[in-house]
């Protein structure tokens, strides 16, 4: 059984169709991407994957559980993570604060055991900060703990979204364009972390990209979308060969 | 360095609990301990008010400053814990210091009703409805027999403890500022837990909040109702004090007063609320000699306030 399994999958936002019928699925362990022209429908199926956007039909099963429809703190809950293109940080808190806060939907205590103090409460903060830490070491700004999250470099910020999503302990992770804005070298120790991602913590990861250079390094099976529907999907090489991949991709090419 | 910060949660950074922060607040506590003792009982009076202000502005700041929803009738709560202990002590014969959970679970119940249904929605839904709420609930009290009508309600026992009855101005001194260091011990402790960092997340970037795993509608509604509950508590002992209340107490101008003193001082961060809190209660008391300048003289004070310091006199780092 697929870890994701997306069917006939509908979206639309008045007359306008984003996503047509999409069908496809992400297996265990695999390093995934999705890539398409601008205003392909991306980002528009990770909001419909992580319950930002409620589908107009079809269905999505995450580890065999039906998700579609559901609020994203449950489905974040039952394991799929996410970063955001356009940077979300909590700019104003910590680095710590930011990447502890992945760690909410797995921690329980609440208003009276904080003010009573009780002991569980305490192990419970002190594990919630560990594993703060823990994954802020895991990207490499454990030395900004403490710094304002706002503050960091547009390189750290990005790798600070992804410790705060791999803090809620998910199955799978969602990364939309985690590249942008960086430069070789930053590309080039992104590659290496999400290849760390899967190899050290058996986390799945779809990424959607458009640095076709990285998708190729990176991935094992790619999809991809064009004007909102499903054009091929399939290990690098085969999408490469692709005719309809090509076209799509003639003259949006950088 | 710039981005260093240095007003973060002890949970968070326990070194940064300086002496510093230490000494100014106990050097504070030493002189509210032994204030009545020196001073006139015009001027315990006026202090006592700023330590109800105190708590009412701690409470308020977790609905505004933690968890960033705009209340504009937060005096409804303080009316609910005022009205339920003054009719269980006056009519019912109740025994003071068991008023004092039954206001919180009305509090509460309150608190879900106009929470539950309006917390869903958009932020500034919020603040219209409890504008509203504000309002009705003055008027029930204004119109009701149990609650005394306009006039108000009459002859609220004293509180005893331990045989000793709390009569004077200073006796009620002591209470308020037991409570008021209580609500700051709750502040303190929840600001630094798993659901304080909760409502900071929701009020920073409430999509990002969801998309990591926040229930906002949850988180939203256990702020408002910890406001609430605190609230609540104020309005207990704010009417074992006065032994009379009456619904021109819990006006829209009250809660305004509130918002006021949290967004004075510095929204989010205790010191700062507590700061806005006593201005707050001092103002009108500073202003006397000003005569029918005090509203002008008010208005260009606030004014200078919001246009040189924009996030309060004594800000959150973070904002
Ligand atoms: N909330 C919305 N309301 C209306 N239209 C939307 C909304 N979200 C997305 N769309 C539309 O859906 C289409 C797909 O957008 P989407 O952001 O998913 O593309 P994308 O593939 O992520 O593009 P890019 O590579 O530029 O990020 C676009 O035409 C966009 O205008
Ligand atoms: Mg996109």
């Amino acid at each position: 059984m697929a870890l994701l399994e997306v069917r006939d999958l509908r979206l639309s936002f008045g007359g306008l169709k984003v996503l047509h019928d999409i069908s496809f699925s992400v297996e265990k362990g695999v390093i995934n991407s999705l890539i398409g022209p601008n205003g392909a429908g991306k980002t528009s199926l990770f909001n419909c994957l992580t319950g930002f956007y409620k589908p107009k039909g079809g269905s999505i099963h995450l580890g065999g559980r039906p998700i579609a429809g559901l609020p994203p703190h449950r489905i974040t809950a039952l394991g799929l993570a996410r970063t955001f293109q356009n940077i979300r940080l909590f700019k104003e808190m910590t680095v710590l604060e930011n990447a502890m806060s992945g760690q909410h939907c797995r921690s329980r205590h609440g208003i009276v055991s904080a003010i009573l103090h009780l002991p569980a409460q305490r192990r419970e903060e002190e594990a919630i900060r560990a594993a703060g830490m823990h994954w802020l070491d895991f990207v490499g700004i454990e030395q900004h703990a403490h710094r304002r999250a706002g503050g960091l470099s547009y390189g750290d910020q990005r790798r600070l979204e992804l410790a705060r999503a791999l803090a809620s302990a998910p199955e799978l992770i969602l990364l939309d364009e985690p590249a942008a804005g960086l430069n070789e070298r930053e590309k080039l120790d992104l590659v290496h972390l999400i290849r760390r991602i899967r190899d050290e913590t058996g986390i799945t990861v779809l990424l959607i990209e458009h640095d076709m250079g990285l998708v190729m390094q990176v991935s094992e099976k790619i999809v991809v979308f064009d004007y909102g529907q499903k054009i091929a999907d399939g290990p690098p090489e085969i999408v490469r060969a692709d005719p309809r991949v090509i076209e799509a991709y003639l003259g949006t090419e950088e | 360095m710039i981005d260093e910060v240095r007003t973060m949660p002890a949970a968070v950074q326990p070194q940064l609990m300086r002496w510093s922060v230490v000494l100014p607040g106990l050097a504070a506590l030493a002189c509210a301990l032994v204030l009545p003792q020196f001073a006139n009982a015009y001027v315990t009076e006026v202090a006592t008010t700023a330590l109800l202000y105190i708590v009412l502005c701690l409470g308020l700041n977790i609905v505004v400053g933690y968890a960033g929803l705009l209340d504009l009738g937060y005096a409804a709560f303080f009316a609910v814990g005022a009205y339920t202990s003054g009719i269980l002590t006056a009519e019912f014969g109740f025994n003071f210091w068991l008023t004092i959970p039954v206001a919180m679970a009305t509090a509460c119940v309150a608190g879900i009703i106009i929470g539950a249904p309006t917390l869903r929605l958009r932020s500034d839904y919020l603040a219209i409805v409890t504008l509203g709420f504000g309002e009705i609930v003055r008027i029930i009290a204004r119109n009701l027999d149990i609650t005394g009508g306009a006039s108000g309600l009459v002859g609220i026992e004293r509180p005893e403890i331990f045989g000793f009855k709390l009569m004077q101005v200073q006796h009620f001194y002591y209470a308020f500022l037991v409570l008021a260091l209580l609500t700051a011990f709750v502040c303190l402790s929840i600001e630094r837990s798993r659901m304080g960092r909760a409502w900071f997340y929701v009020r920073y970037d409430e999509d990002a909040a969801a998309g990591i795993g926040i229930n906002r509608v949850t988180a939203k509604l256990q702020a408002y109702m910890m406001g609430a509950v605190i609230a609540s508590v104020a309005g207990c002992l704010y009417a074992a004090k006065m032994t009379a209340i009456s619904p021109e107490s819990f006006t829209f101008n009250q809660s305004l007063l509130i918002l006021l003193g949290v967004v004075l001082g510095g929204m989010g961060r205790i010191p700062g609320v507590v700061l806005g809190a006593i201005l707050v209660a001092l103002l009108p008391e500073v202003l006397r000699g000003a005569g029918t300048y005090r509203p002008l003289v008010t208005a260009v004070a606030l004014l200078a306030i919001m246009l040189f310091r924009p996030n309060g006199l004594w800000p959150d780092k973070r904002v």
